[in-house]
């Protein structure tokens, strides 16, 4: 522990949040670009070249917009619960390895920020304390349309985390670790965890969508006709928050998507033409970020392609198909792992 | 040294959080301070370097229980209009009844030896190798029937909740 190893995890740290910040924040202008495509229009192309400065225009405009809250609503839980969302989407990154690691000056940096050996409950944790943002936040509303907002979308978060939990203890059974940079390390070449569990990771897939409320799951913050969601009485960037903090979700979600089942940052047949070390972890971090960018590409994808579930058939989806489902992948994945004992229990 | 700082930082935090529970006015306030004195006492599974545990312990009671119960009181809306009043009589005998649960306390307490360790602590139990070993290995069966007895609370909970048995 000395100052050199906590400013370099300091630093890590800063750049992680400094990227994430980044990536949600281009997020917002990606989405619209994606929607003009594929709805064959332009999309923001006023602000800078190409309307690359559009996200910039959106936060003035945020920041300047009047504040207002509401005069009987609970005033500190009001403020505190937008940030709240934001503090829990921002907290997933750290167990996240963004790479092997770099030999600096004959030290070791690994561009990971803590491998915790309980890597993906931390993770799996941090996910079930976003629900307290929402709640929190439709509740001090004092507005029956945010807390009927509120309640639908932690409903829903909650529904899903059981199946995305049961899927997730499929893959920890595959792979006998809890590390997320073990994970990531085991998959070298072709090793991709997506061909050993190939239902598990749909699941998966199916609840990120469901837990980062993004269509076809975006009953909590839907516009007109369920008025709005959890955040109909917040303005500014109160709602900017809420708003940033599903963009941030959706990037860790990608990037917990691309290293749990797609590879993390390895990419098959690299080590033939790269040699050095520090050359490949670099490459590393590129494989990395371009797995995300299609993930990210991936859920604005979806989101104009498919429409809106109705709450009943998200019910039904979550509870009578999502949870029987990973129970069945869960007991293959039990049998497969235990077949040389099933076999000699039943045959010897 | 840091730890045991800590260590005491972190009870201060426990204990102050465990009274806003019982003091708040507001019930969703009790259940919020009840949170984060959960989030305290993680912190001290932690520092007991049993990871495994601090993790489940957020994931079971923050994320799930406590959710749950910030539903059904949120949905209730209770507020100082619908609480039932309470008359003096039933105050006074619910003092006098935890003075004297109090008193029961602290004077078993005086009496009791102090407790001698019988197996040395293993500060990697809580490690999830081990947890699983013992859970898994050492006390298979119990661990088993208690899946049952949530089994059938379960199955309860559903038949209460059903309008109609037909």
């Amino acid at each position: 522990m000395t100052l050199g190893y906590l400013i370099y995890k300091l630093i890590l740290v800063i750049i992680v949040f400094a990227v994430t910040l980044l990536i949600a924040m281009y997020s917002t202008y990606a989405e619209r670009k994606v929607a003009g495509f594929l709805q064959d229009r332009l999309g923001p192309n006023r602000a800078g070249p190409f309307g690359i400065l559009q996200p910039v225009a959106d936060a003035v405009k945020l920041f300047m917009k009047e504040e207002m809250i509401p005069s009987v609503s609970n005033k500190t839980l009001f403020i505190i619960a937008p940030g709240l969302s934001l503090l829990t989407a921002c907290m997933t990154g750290v167990v996240i390895p963004w790479g092997t690691s770099l030999n600096l000056f004959g030290e070791n940096y690994s561009l990971q920020v803590t491998d915790l050996n309980i890597g993906i409950l931390y993770l799996f944790g941090v996910v079930s304390i976003g629900v307290y943002g929402i709640m929190i936040g439709g509740w001090a509303s004092n507005n029956k349309y945010s807390l009927l907002g509120a309640v639908r979308a932690s409903s829903q978060m909650i529904s899903y985390e059981v199946a995305m939990g049961l899927s997730i203890i499929a893959l920890i059974i595959t792979t006998g670790t809890l590390s997320v940079g073990q994970i990531a390390a085991q998959q070298s070449g072709w090793h991709w965890n997506i061909l050993v569990q190939p239902l598990g990771a749909l699941i998966f897939i199916v609840c990120a969508f469901a837990e980062t409320n993004r269509a076809p799951f975006d009953l909590p913050e839907c516009e007109q006709e369920l008025v709005g969601g959890y955040h109909t009485e917040y303005s500014s960037m109160k709602m900017g928050f809420y708003l940033f903090a599903e963009y941030i979700n959706m990037f860790i979600s990608s990037a917990v998507i691309s290293t749990f089942y797609f590879g993390g940052y390895n990419m098959p047949f690299i080590g033939r033409f790269i040699q050095s070390p520090n050359l490949l972890a670099i490459c590393g971090v590129v494989f990395l970020f371009a797995k995300i960018f299609f993930g990210i590409f991936f859920f604005m994808w979806v989101r104009w392609t498919i429409p809106r579930f109705r709450y009943d058939q998200l019910m039904n989806l979550g509870w009578k198909m999502l949870i029987p489902l990973s129970i069945l992948n869960l007991v293959l994945t039990c049998t497969w792992m235990m077949r040389h004992e099933i076999f000699n229990a039943l045959f010897k | 040294m840091i730890t045991t700082y800590l260590f005491y930082f972190l009870s201060f935090l426990a204990i102050m959080f465990a009274l806003m529970v019982v003091l708040s006015k507001n019930p969703v306030h009790s259940v919020l301070y009840l949170v984060l004195a959960f989030f305290t006492i993680a912190g001290h599974y932690v520092l007991l370097n049993a990871q495994f545990l601090a993790a489940v312990h957020v994931i079971v009671y923050a994320g799930a229980i406590m959710v749950l119960f910030l539903f059904v009181i949120m949905l209730l809306n209770l507020n100082k209009e619908t609480e039932p009043h309470k008359s003096v009589w039933l105050k006074a005998s619910a003092a006098v009844a935890s003075g004297l649960l109090l008193v029961v306390l602290v004077g078993s307490l005086k009496g009791a030896e102090t407790i001698v360790q019988v197996n040395a602590f293993n500060p990697n139990i809580g490690l999830i190798e081990n947890l699983g070993q013992t859970l898994f290995h050492d006390f298979l069966l119990p661990f088993e029937v208690s899946s049952i007895l949530l089994l059938a609370a379960m199955v309860g909970a559903v038949m209460l909740g059903k309008r109609s048995i037909k």
